[in-house]
């Protein structure tokens, strides 16, 4: 043990340099000229305290490793990663699900918008993962899901007046049929044609609705879709005949706000049942034959399961969540075009699975947050946003080919 | 309790199978010799169904599964451990075990087998939460078996076992097999390695281009002029 003189002073000194040339000098534009402004002293007795810690913990480092050891730690801890442990994970989950809960009623309505298009995007990153994640599926084309749980909504709405509730129910089973009936031309397919044919099925789809313009309306898309009520209960300033608004009921003013509140509500709720949902298909037998199947499917045949009818239910249920997502956002927009399912739609939801590590749901929450927010923040660059995420991707590619959160597989222990 | 009679598969126009028959007794451990490509691996592949025979019959217990979809084939109480292991290699040892369980839906039924697979294979108890794919070959092999086992097959078939395995693992695989015997399982062994599975086996065929040239005790075999100078070096 001995006490490490130079390094801490040479920290010190970098840490003083770099922050007192960050924080402690500004330039500021006065009149026509570039004027120097100093920060006042409070800012320099900061750095130097900061600067100070620096040195002092560079100087006694070994120190205060054998004194980290020597903190004594409960049997078993430390051993196994601390989020392995079952009640700390509720606990984690429960945090985050509050703060998700109070989130609109602190943040200001953009943020609450896009924080709603990062809950579409995270329902659409969880549907597809059970489809590439976990069953091994390469599937290209699963805005086409999307689309058509959008349009089941939008033209039942239209053309039957069909509200929001059994719109999201219909949009939901219609687009498990789509996922159904593509299953079977693509059973006997894997990997790149797999991929292909399906990036075929979601040009299709986009390419149908902009076709039949006698009942999609075409290019002009479905506008004045009705918004989601609570219990039949109007999000607007006057209700139509027969119907109540929400601030009239409640006996509150009305506010443009409380809309866009639910919608991120309603959002969070859908996302909270996918959650819930899939996790728990997961750990059931069919979540196992999912993965089995990804792993090796002679073997899978050797042992006695049906590929047919695994590959099928991955179709099938990954698209009934698409489903949902796009009734939903059908919903929040009031207005859908085939614009808005095109093929980048498919690639960033497929980013979103492979950046938040293939079949883990955390990970797809992380990575679907990162890939809607970015490009917000990232509004500056204008058309070199792309340029970025694709930067970002190759990035990934060469620093963690598995993922932001890879999967951590649930199991039981052994009994001893 | 197993007889396949006159079987003929093709792979196209190429006729694979020549008028094999084979029988399995129960309780006996029979073995399949014979060179790279004599048809081996395409009548144990038949058996499970694909390719299909284009004639002949296959009856297991009584029952002709000719016509049968694989999967469903796999269900009669037989469990095959496939050429080159095929573990699912990034799910754990224990998930392993539990797919070759699937179709057992009572729990304590699982957990009585598992504790005999893994008293049967003390080494994979050892890596119980371990991915299958991080494991030796040795390792892997035993675990295909386990899985195999894991649907209590009345029958098991093993498609050459002893492929690319140390020798030292290749004896500890064979005693595995001689314990099967004892507990009662049937085995079709599919071999390479002459040599050791002829000793092992009650009952030995040998196939040369498709067709079963020879049929003989295993002991009979091993001592034959023909086979010891095409199979186990003069």
């Amino acid at each position: 043990m001995r006490l490490h003189f130079k390094s801490a002073i040479f920290s010190a000194i970098v840490v003083a340099i770099l922050t007192a040339v960050l924080l402690g000098v500004r330039l500021t534009q006065a009149g026509s000229q570039l004027t120097v402004v100093v920060a006042d002293s409070s800012v320099y007795w900061k750095i130097a305290a900061a600067a100070g810690f620096i040195f002092l913990y560079n100087l006694l480092r070994d120190w205060i490793e054998r004194a980290k050891e020597a903190i004594p730690r409960p049997a078993g801890f430390g051993q196994r990663n601390l989020l392995d442990r079952p009640l700390l994970q509720k606990l984690v989950w429960l945090i985050i699900i509050i703060a998700a809960l109070a989130f609109p009623f602190l943040a200001g309505r953009s943020q609450i918008d896009l924080a709603t298009l990062v809950l579409i995007y995270v329902m659409l990153g969880l549907g597809l993962n059970i489809v590439v994640g976990l069953a091994g599926l390469l599937d290209l084309g699963y805005v086409g899901f999307y689309a058509v749980g959008a349009y089941t909504y939008a033209l039942l709405a239209q053309y039957f007046g069909i509200g929001f509730w059994s719109g999201l129910v219909a949009s939901g089973i219609m687009a498990a049929f789509f996922g159904f009936i593509l299953g079977f031309p693509v059973l006997r397919l894997r990997g790149d044609y797999l991929a292909i044919v399906t990036l075929g099925f979601g040009e299709i789809i986009r390419i149908l609705l902009n076709n039949l313009t006698d009942i999609t309306g075409g290019p002009r898309g479905i506008g004045n879709i009705p918004k989601p009520t609570l219990f039949n209960l109007e999000f607007a300033r006057r209700a139509p005949e027969g119907t109540q608004t929400f601030h009239d009921y409640f006996g509150i003013a009305f506010n443009s706000n409380h809309r866009v509140i639910f919608l991120y509500l309603l959002a969070l709720v859908l996302v909270l049942i996918t959650l819930f949902v899939i996790n728990r298909l997961m750990r059931m037998p069919i979540g196992r034959t999912w993965e089995a199947m990804r792993e090796d499917e002679i073997a899978c045949r050797a042992l006695g399961l049906n590929p047919t009818n695994i590959k099928l239910s991955a179709f099938t249920i990954g698209a009934t969540f698409a489903g949902f997502a796009g009734s939903f956002f059908a919903a929040r927009q009031g207005f859908i075009s085939p614009e808005s399912f095109t093929f980048i739609e498919s690639a960033i939801i497929l980013a979103i699975v492979v950046l938040g590590g293939m079949g883990s749901q955390i990970g797809v929450v992380l990575a679907a947050i990162i890939m809607t927010v970015l490009p917000e923040l990232a509004r500056e660059f204008n058309e070199y946003r792309m340029l970025l995420f694709g930067l970002m991707m190759v990035l990934m590619m060469i620093w963690r080919p598995q993922g932001l959160l890879p999967m951590k597989r649930p199991h039981v222990e052994l009994r001893q | 309790m197993l007889q396949v009679s006159n079987l003929n598969t093709f792979y196209g126009k190429i006729q694979a199978l020549h008028d094999v028959s084979i029988e399995v007794k129960r309780g006996e451990i029979v073995t399949l010799i014979g060179a790279n490509g004599a048809g081996k691996t395409t009548l144990m592949m038949s058996l499970c169904g694909d390719p299909r025979p284009a004639s002949g019959d296959i009856i297991y217990e009584g029952q002709s599964l000719l016509g049968m979809p694989t999967a469903q084939i796999m269900r009669q109480g037989m469990a095959i451990v496939p050429e080159g292991r095929r573990v699912f290699a990034r799910l754990t040892v224990e998930e392993n075990l539990a797919m070759g369980a699937f179709f057992c839906d009572d729990k304590e039924v699982r957990e009585e087998r598992l504790e005999r697979v893994l008293g049967l294979f003390p080494r994979l108890h050892e890596r119980f939460a371990q991915r299958a794919g991080t494991m030796s070959g040795g390792e892997q092999q035993m675990l295909a078996i386990g899985r195999a086992l894991m649907s209590e097959p009345r029958l098991l078939l093993l498609d050459e076992p002893s492929l690319g395995l140390a020798p030292i693992i290749i004896q500890q695989i064979f005693a595995i097999l001689e314990q099967l015997r004892e507990a009662g399982v049937t085995v079709f062994l599919v071999e390479q390695n002459a040599n050791q599975a002829l000793k092992l086996a009650d009952r030995g065929y040998v196939m040369e281009h498709g067709r079963v040239v020879l049929e003989d005790t295993g002991a009979n075999l091993l001592v034959n002029e023909d086979v010891r100078k095409a199979y186990l070096g003069g």
